[in-house]
């Protein structure tokens, strides 16, 4: 037994050595692994627990507002109370609904969703109610806030354009951002994948986004395996975009646009002829900017976009048109540059001109007899313009169009801006395939046919007729950043290369418009001393008239459908003496440019005259002041 | 026939009480300590629910090990057989009547408590192994036909808990009986069949076993294969080890732990825990802790006299190393997922319970070294 027993015992201590060894081993396995994972690959461990735990959440900085040139506000941030349900805050969520519902009203459909979405998400995330509620509703939940466990008022900001549809086409929109968006924004910014993040999509709000934009802020969570905020670890405050100020007065911009508003479609811009800071630009009709904010309806959408009057094209820079009669100043500073007609010398026109087999109508029937230069623009005589422009030809027409702004965009500030056309032989011939026709450049020497301008190129080359200089239109006034304004400089323009002598007779020809009894728009003058305008009205013809017509009676106006109705233009300037402002409007569809647009754009002058928003009057003053000093 | 060392007669309770080996109790006091502080750091810096519930149950525990300790070893020899039939028929039973829990029917509701037969099991096929294996001499266990009841002893329990279904613990028992087989001079040719057999009935195997066991093993494979679904617990736990570094994160300031990206942080997968907020170093006091447990086994062993003794305490040494081993490697992703806690660490009344009794029996072998012990648990010599 005990040599048997003694045996045993060799045995049992020899193998439990083994096995002793053995687990030594495997401690020693767990060691490694441990040395391995909390010493070789540690710092890749800590990376993801930390990815684990801490959340990056964007804060969205506040946009910037854009205000006027005198610093009103032209859209602004309102604050956007919202009511949420925290679903784990409440005992019972049908409950609170309800008694939220006696409160605020909550429709079937609305009271679906809510309940659908507090189901998918996790209790403690809160649930958006409603949107946009007004002060009374919120203090209405505010005092039944002991009934209403789980409800909570968040406050958010959401963009405020006071000025409604009228000012939709200058200052645009803002709108959520969309996979395009993402696309094309080169500055791969955070904040757009921020949800409900919203960016300019239009007007000024889409031209200067970057910079009304600002920096996101973000705020580094904690949180815990289910999503649940623990505590915040850090916070950088975002940058708020900068304020962007405009050039625009409101005061001349709500002005335009009334006067504009009872017209199915027209465009008006008001420009300093100096600076080319633009006053006022108008479009009608506009769209409700906010509409685009909160989201169109499908029926919405096709009302909008269906509406024969095109309110979403910003027709001041979009809407293309053939100048008609304003393009005549064009047309005579490159004859007289040419010398192919002198100022004193006189055409007769009999009513009409003849080419070839056809017949080029003036306007006025039985014609004007011998007319010179100054009553050709007085009385607009078309048959004029006939003659110069064949001697001069198209060519060099184009090119006079081209030096003071026409046939290509101006490079404003503003999005979808057209070209518009100063046709060439050269063009025609590359474009169309077939050679110019002499008669076509009796048709562009009235702005008609190939000749095609937006409401701003008008402005713009009134603008440089007014003051010699090749100015170029402005938007932008100054930025403010962080509350300190940095005026925008504005480049000195350069002298437009034509001869004052040569510009200063077709000035003279366009106050004859305004300021004679024959002119076309005498009716439509200034009266106040000191503020007298020279302008130049423009009928452009939308629908060739036939022969037949011309035989038996030229149909008015008003009593062809709108959309055959001629165009109302009206370019002008003002004060005849050292210009000032210049403007230009476009009464689509309108009549004539006499009866129609040049009232209105006499009202706006006189009005920006008054309000003198570029400050000329004051400068004088000083100057004045100072003169008067050195005087005494 | 006596030799050897003296026959000190029968010893009085105060005379065991004084042999009990008490600095091998200290070190167990060290573990449930560092395990009721991992706890008290798993519920949030509170006593409740886990912290206060475990000394509980350890002190519990440890009354019933002192006295497993003090109680004669011939009588746990006697009784070995009516033990294990006891449990075995409490596994029964619970297949029976067992609740359901942890998807799995493991408890069984004795009113006061809720028992885990499966976990005394460990323990009582330790004793019925060691009894049956004392008296055989290392020709009748050369034998093959002998190892038929040992082996029938084992596949009972086995099969029980496989149908459970509680993987961890079947694998627990095979290996712990595997020790004790070894340890009593079955040859080593034997166990390379056993391997082998297992190997080629894996297949088999593979078909029977659970949906969710299967997922287990495959995401152990390739945990990143699904990082959302199985491979999620172990992902996570490897990411709060690692994080850990060398020092951890700080007592109470495990991120991983505390915001519940760590599943389970009061019972499998406390030692992740423990590493996050001591990091290595603490990860390997704890190893080292159980380490010198370890050789407290091995050096009790080889000093007691009987063989059914020295079976007994490496049978519970070796449960207890299975338990450190299986536990931490899965953990740490080198073993598939599989329900072992960490003992004296993880939350568990049952295991705690199970244990401390595993650890009586060390200390009643090693109070009882030089006791002799009969073929079939009578004093002296037959």
């Amino acid at each position: 037994m005990y040599r048997e027993d003694s045996s045993r015992y060799k045995k049992f201590s020899r193998r439990a050595m083994i096995l002793g060894g053995g687990q030594i081993a495997l401690f020693g396995l767990l060691a490694g692994r441990m040395y391995q994972l909390q010493v070789l690959e540690s710092s890749r461990y800590k990376m993801l627990a930390d990815e684990n735990r801490i959340n990056l959440r964007l804060l969205s900085p506040p946009r910037g507002r854009i205000m006027d040139r005198f610093g009103v506000p032209l859209a602004t941030n309102k604050e956007n109370y919202r009511v949420l349900l925290i679903a784990e805050r409440t005992r019972d969520v049908k409950q609170t609904l309800e008694a939220l519902g006696r409160l605020i009203s909550i429709s079937e459909h609305e009271h679906r969703r809510i309940l659908r979405e507090i189901r998918k998400r996790r209790s403690f995330v809160p649930v958006t109610v409603q949107e946009n509620l007004d002060w009374r509703k919120v203090s209405r939940i505010e005092v039944n806030a002991p009934d209403l466990p789980g409800i909570v008022i968040d406050v958010g900001q959401s963009r405020e354009y006071p000025l409604g549809a009228e000012s939709a086409h200058l200052l645009g929109y803002v709108a959520s951002v969309s996979e395009k968006d993402k696309v094309r924004d080169k500055s791969s910014d955070p904040l757009l994948e921020l949800p409900g993040f919203r960016i300019g999509k239009s007007g000024i709000e889409k031209q200067q986004d970057l910079r009304l934009r600002g920096k996101a802020g973000n705020s580094q969570l904690e949180v815990n395996a289910l999503g649940r905020v623990i505590r915040e670890l850090a916070r950088q405050e975002g940058q708020p975009g900068d304020d962007v100020m405009l050039t625009v007065d409101l005061g001349i911009q709500n002005l335009a646009v009334a006067k504009l508003r009872d017209k199915k479609s027209a465009a008006a811009v008001v420009m300093d002829v100096n600076s080319g800071g633009i006053i006022a630009l108008a479009s009608v009709p506009g769209y409700d900017p906010d509409a685009f904010n909160t989201g169109l309806t499908r029926k919405q959408w096709r009302e909008i976009t269906r509406d024969p009057y095109a309110p979403l094209t910003n027709k001041a820079v979009s809407g293309l048109y053939a100048p008609g009669s304003t393009f005549k100043m064009i047309v005579a500073m490159a004859a007289l540059e040419h010398g192919v007609v002198t100022p004193e010398q006189k055409v007769f026109c009999r009513g009409h001109v003849e080419l070839g087999n056809a017949r080029f109508h003036c306007w006025k029937k039985h014609g004007h007899g011998w007319v010179d230069l100054n009553g050709a623009l007085q009385q607009s005589c078309d048959t004029y313009f006939y003659e110069i422009s064949k001697r001069v030809g198209i060519d060099k027409i184009s090119e006079m169009g081209r030096r003071f702004g026409l046939g290509r965009v101006t490079g404003i500030d503003l999005p979808n801006e057209r070209g518009g056309l100063m046709p060439t032989s050269a063009w025609k011939k590359k474009r169309l395939g077939v050679p110019w026709q002499k008669g076509e450049t009796l048709v562009a020497g009235i702005g008609q046919g190939f000749v095609l301008t937006t409401p701003l190129q008008l402005a713009v080359m009134t603008s440089r007729l007014a003051s010699g200089k090749a100015i170029k239109p402005r938007l932008i006034h100054g930025v403010v950043s962080g509350g300190v304004t940095h005026p925008v400089d504005i480049p000195d323009a350069q002298d437009i290369k034509i001869s004052p002598e040569l510009r200063q007779l077709v000035m003279d020809g366009m106050n004859a418009v305004s300021n004679t009894q024959r002119g076309t728009a005498y009716r439509a003058r200034i009266k106040e001393p000191g503020f007298e305008l020279a302008g130049k009205t423009g009928t452009a013809q939308v629908k060739r008239i036939s022969k037949r017509e011309r035989e038996t009676r030229v149909l008015k106006n008003k009593e062809r459908p709108w959309k055959d109705r001629d165009h109302a233009l009206f370019v002008a300037y003002a004060p005849v003496e050292n210009p000032r402002y210049a403007i230009s409007v476009v009464v689509e569809h309108g009549g004539g440019g006499s009866k129609v647009a040049a009232p209105i754009a006499r009202d706006i002058l006189h009005e920006t005259l008054k309000r003198d928003p570029s400050g000329y009057r004051k400068r004088d003053d000083v100057v004045g002041d100072k003169e008067k000093d050195r005087k005494a | 026939m006596r030799i050897g060392s003296a026959d000190r007669g029968p010893m009085t309770v105060g005379q065991k009480l004084w042999q009990v080996n008490w600095s091998l109790i200290l070190f167990i006091i060290i573990l449930t300590g560092i395990g009721c502080a991992m706890l008290y750091s798993a519920g949030d810096a509170s006593w409740n629910p886990w912290a206060k519930r475990q000394l509980i149950r350890f002190g519990i525990g440890l009354c019933l090990m002192i006295m497993v300790a003090v109680t004669d070893i011939r009588n746990w020899m006697r009784h070995a057989y009516t033990l294990y039939f006891l449990v075995l028929g409490l596994l029964v039973a619970v297949e029976v009547m067992g609740v359901i829990g942890m998807g799995a029917q493991r408890w069984i509701d004795l009113g006061v408590i809720q028992l885990q037969p499966s976990e005394i099991m460990k323990i009582t096929l330790v004793l019925a192994l060691a009894r049956f294996f004392h008296g055989a001499s290392l020709e009748e266990i050369g034998r093959p036909t002998f190892l038929i009841i040992p082996l029938l002893l084992v596949a009972a329990p086995v099969v029980l808990v496989l149908r459970q279904p509680d993987l961890g613990t079947a694998i627990m028992l095979t290996m712990t009986a595997g020790v004790i087989f070894f340890l009593a001079g079955v040859r080593a040719w034997k166990f390379g069949l056993v391997v082998g057999a297992i190997l080629a009935a894996m297949p088999l195997a593979w078909t029977l076993l659970h949906g969710y066991q299967k997922k287990r093993i495959l995401t152990f494979l390739n945990p990143e294969s699904d990082p959302l679904g199985s491979g999620y617990h172990i992902m996570q736990s490897k990411i709060a080890l690692g994080s850990g570094g060398v020092f951890g994160k700080g007592y109470l300031s495990g991120t991983q732990s505390h915001l519940n990206f760590l599943p389970e942080k009061q019972t499998d997968f406390i030692f992740t825990m423990l590493a996050e907020e001591f990091g290595m170093a603490g990860g390997l006091l704890l190893l080292g802790i159980y380490a010198i447990v370890l050789i407290y086994g091995f050096a009790i062993a080889l000093r007691v006299h009987n063989q059914f003794g020295r079976l007994i305490t490496l049978g519970v040494t070796g449960t207890f190393f299975f338990y450190v081993f299986i536990n931490i490697a899965m953990v740490m992703g080198l073993v598939p997922v599989v329900g072992v806690p960490l003992p004296l660490i993880s939350y568990g009344g049952t295991a705690m319970l199970s244990l401390m009794i595993g650890f009586g029996f060390i200390l009643c072998a090693y109070v009882h070294r030089d006791v002799r012990v009969g073929r079939h648990g009578s004093g002296g010599e037959d």
